[in-house]
């Protein structure tokens, strides 16, 4: 229990460190977000508005800088995270928690895919080194050395322009109203199928390699050879001894990239126009949006550090010699 | 189970050959490294292993002896490669069989079961993730597939105690024990089902003096107990000569000698025997000059013909250059001991054979 307290007082720490410095750095940049409002709407809104707007940003009170770190906590808490100007009047909370699921759906799901699959061939070919299974890997570092956009651009090139299996970009059919519908939930998978390809495909290599580096290391470990002078079955040794110990540095590499789906997959929702949250902040970083920027930024940051934590348990759990013992 | 036949207490071994062979070694050969040149690093070894007794195999690093162990069970993983031999085990019906020759699934029947091995790093043996418990069960059910869980468990504990160990630790990991209870843990799995044999790799190279004495008496005590016979490999001889049966001495990938401990201990006949004895201080008498062994072991991808000891060898004649000795009986022609030296074999009368081989 020490050990799971030390790890969450650090992540409060850093947690901390992530959102004041997320607070800070918009207000290092020049210029005032109502100038730089009206300037976007070119006319649209009447010099006269700008006070009020003022008001609205609460930039007419002189309040102090700290007193202002104060109010963003306290907006913070309470899931305020401001207003968008491009989407203006619409909360910036709103905008996250309408994309956040659908990279979260897409990409964490395909993570976990390429993951899985990645590990497993990894341990096959870790386990046949030395035989013509070694003659995959020049494929896997092909799709390792591949630029995720060629790939994507290629899929859609292929999959959906000549072929006209899949639709090359949005992530259900609009024609539809979202609800909970076998049908609807359909025209998620049918769309999402495409991108969800290319992450796999873009990842899944890495996995390989990694694990079967890692297979190679420890088949040659002593326990792994006292498990074969055992007697015990083949598969058992592989999985048991030699994968289960192989897996370890891949798990935390595992956690890491839960932490990058969310920030990480801005070219691939680029590419195919998915609306998760890469989309939205491209969005945002190309219209100024500053607010935007900042949600954006504030709910990566955290989902790094959620999966950190997720992979400090996680390791914890499956490796006894990190876990510190309460005496 | 057959208790041991032959009076072995530790220490006092006799000099009378004992009845039945469990383990026959018969010219392995084995290499490492494919291709055209590959480096020869065991040379038609054999070797025979009687029914209760202690076989100790001595020699320098590098000279093969683990490589022995490997591929005498079929452990050993590529580069390595056995080229030629047979490993005769006798099972416990009496059947004999040719590890060599088994299949896959035969192999892993016989092994733990008849041939169980300790190696020597005592601090990597043990799989570090699991819990002792789960990895003293494992190899029982792997064996015994009709046993229940619980009944395994109960074992374990058993074997525990066996070494000394208490039962409670088969909750802890092995990165909570000592390096002392992780090479008796190690034991206490390779007794798990009873083994006819059991190999020690140098048990307890990586413990400390006090602890590498005290687990060999478990280990000999429990061999009184238990009827298993054992091959302990190990650089040093002093050990070997206070607990073996019987002692073969190892040099570049070749059997040497091989001869009752005590007689090799007090009459080497082979010059590299000899030296390997003047190379640590003598357990009884008079304190002597250490003298150690000029030159080091040769490097095994580039032997020269001949006798591969002759550079090192105070007694090398112009025939040790050139032919490689055979193993053989000794000038003496004494019973139950070989050896592999020209000065042995080449006609030469008792008096020309160095005083140090003629005791």
């Amino acid at each position: 229990m020490r050990f799971l307290l030390r790890r969450v007082v650090f992540y409060a720490l850093t947690a901390w460190a992530a959102i004041t410095i997320n607070f800070f750095i918009p207000r290092m940049l020049p210029g005032d977000p109502v100038t730089a409002l009206l300037g976007r709407m070119q006319g649209r809104i009447d010099s006269r508005a700008e006070n009020s707007l003022r008001v609205l940003f609460g930039l007419d009170q002189d309040t102090s800088l700290w007193q202002q770190y104060v109010d963003y906590w306290g907006l913070l808490l309470r899931g305020d995270l401001g207003l968008s100007f491009t989407h203006f009047p619409t909360p910036v909370a709103d905008i996250v928690s309408q994309s956040l699921p659908w990279t979260v759906g897409l990409v964490g799901v395909a993570t976990v895919i390429a993951f899985v699959i990645g590990s497993l061939i990894g341990t096959f070919l870790g386990w046949r080194r030395g035989t013509w299974a070694d003659g995959l890997l020049p494929a896997a570092t092909f799709f390792q050395a591949v630029p995720y956009f060629w790939l994507g651009l290629i899929t859609i090139a292929v999959f959906s322009v000549n072929l006209g299996w899949f639709p090359s970009s949005g992530s259900y059919d609009r024609g539809m109203v979202p609800a909970f519908t076998g049908e609807f939930i359909g025209s998620v998978v049918y769309y999402g199928f495409l991108p969800a390809l290319t992450v796999v495909l873009s990842s899944v290599a890495g996995w390989v390699l990694g694990m079967r580096n890692m297979m190679v290391t420890v088949s040659s470990e002593d326990y792994v050879t006292v498990a074969h002078a055992k007697g015990l079955p083949e598969r058992q040794v592989m999985f048991g001894y030699a994968a289960r110990n192989a897996v370890l540095p891949q798990v935390s590499s595992f956690a890491l990239s839960l932490g990058f789906v969310v920030g990480g997959t801005l070219i691939m929702e680029m590419v195919f126009s998915y609306q998760g949250i890469g989309y939205t902040l491209f969005q945002a970083v190309s219209t100024h949006d500053y607010p935007l920027m900042q949600g954006c930024f504030l709910v990566i940051t955290l989902s790094v550090l959620v999966a950190n934590m997720v992979a400090d348990l996680a390791y914890a759990l499956l490796d006894p010699r990190t876990r510190t013992e309460d005496r | 189970m057959s208790q041991t036949d032959t009076s072995t207490q530790a220490g006092t071994p006799t000099a009378a050959v004992p009845a039945e062979p469990v383990l026959e070694i018969r010219d392995l050969s084995v290499d490492y490294g494919f291709g055209d040149d590959p480096t020869h690093v065991l040379r038609e070894v054999s070797l025979t292993l009687h029914r209760g007794e202690v076989l100790g195999l001595a020699g320098e690093s590098g000279c093969g002896k683990s490589t022995l162990a490997y591929a005498a069970t079929r452990l050993l993983s590529p580069p390595g490669l056995i080229t030629g031999g047979e490993v005769w085990l006798t099972g416990r019906d009496g059947k004999r069989a040719d590890l060599l020759s088994l299949s896959d699934a035969e192999l892993r029947a016989a092994r733990w079961r008849d041939i169980a091995i300790v190696f020597q790093g005592a601090m990597s043996s043990l799989n570090p993730v699991f819990r002792v418990e789960r990895q003293l069960v494992d190899g029982i059910l792997a064996h015994r597939p009709g046993m229940r869980r619980a009944e395994a468990t109960e074992r374990a504990a058993e074997l525990l105690r066996l070494v000394g160990i208490s039962a409670d630790r088969l909750r802890s990991y092995p990165h909570q024990l000592s390096g002392g209870m992780r090479q008796r843990v190690m034991i206490a799995m390779a007794l798990a089902l009873e083994p006819q044999v059991l190999i020690m790799d140098e048990p307890t190279t990586a413990l400390d003096v006090v602890m590498q004495r005290q687990i060999l008496e478990q280990v000999m005590e429990l061999r009184e107990r238990l009827g298993f016979s054992v091959v302990l490999i190990t650089h040093d001889v002093s050990l070997l000569v206070e607990v073996a049966d019987r002692i073969a001495v190892m040099y570049a990938g070749e059997i040497v000698e091989t001869a009752v401990a005590r007689d090799v201990y007090t009459k080497p006949r082979h010059p590299y025997s000899a030296g390997l004895l003047g190379s640590f201080p003598p357990l009884h008498g008079p304190r002597r000059e250490l003298t150690g062994i000029p030159g080091s072991p040769p490097d095994l991808s580039k032997r020269p013909p001949g006798c591969p000891f002759a550079p090192r060898c105070a007694h090398a004649m112009d025939v040790c250059r050139t032919e490689l000795p055979v193993l053989g009986r000794t000038a003496q022609a004494e019973e139950g001991r070989l050896v592999a030296c020209h000065l042995h074999t080449s006609g030469l009368v008792d008096g020309v054979l160095p005083g140090l081989l003629a005791r």
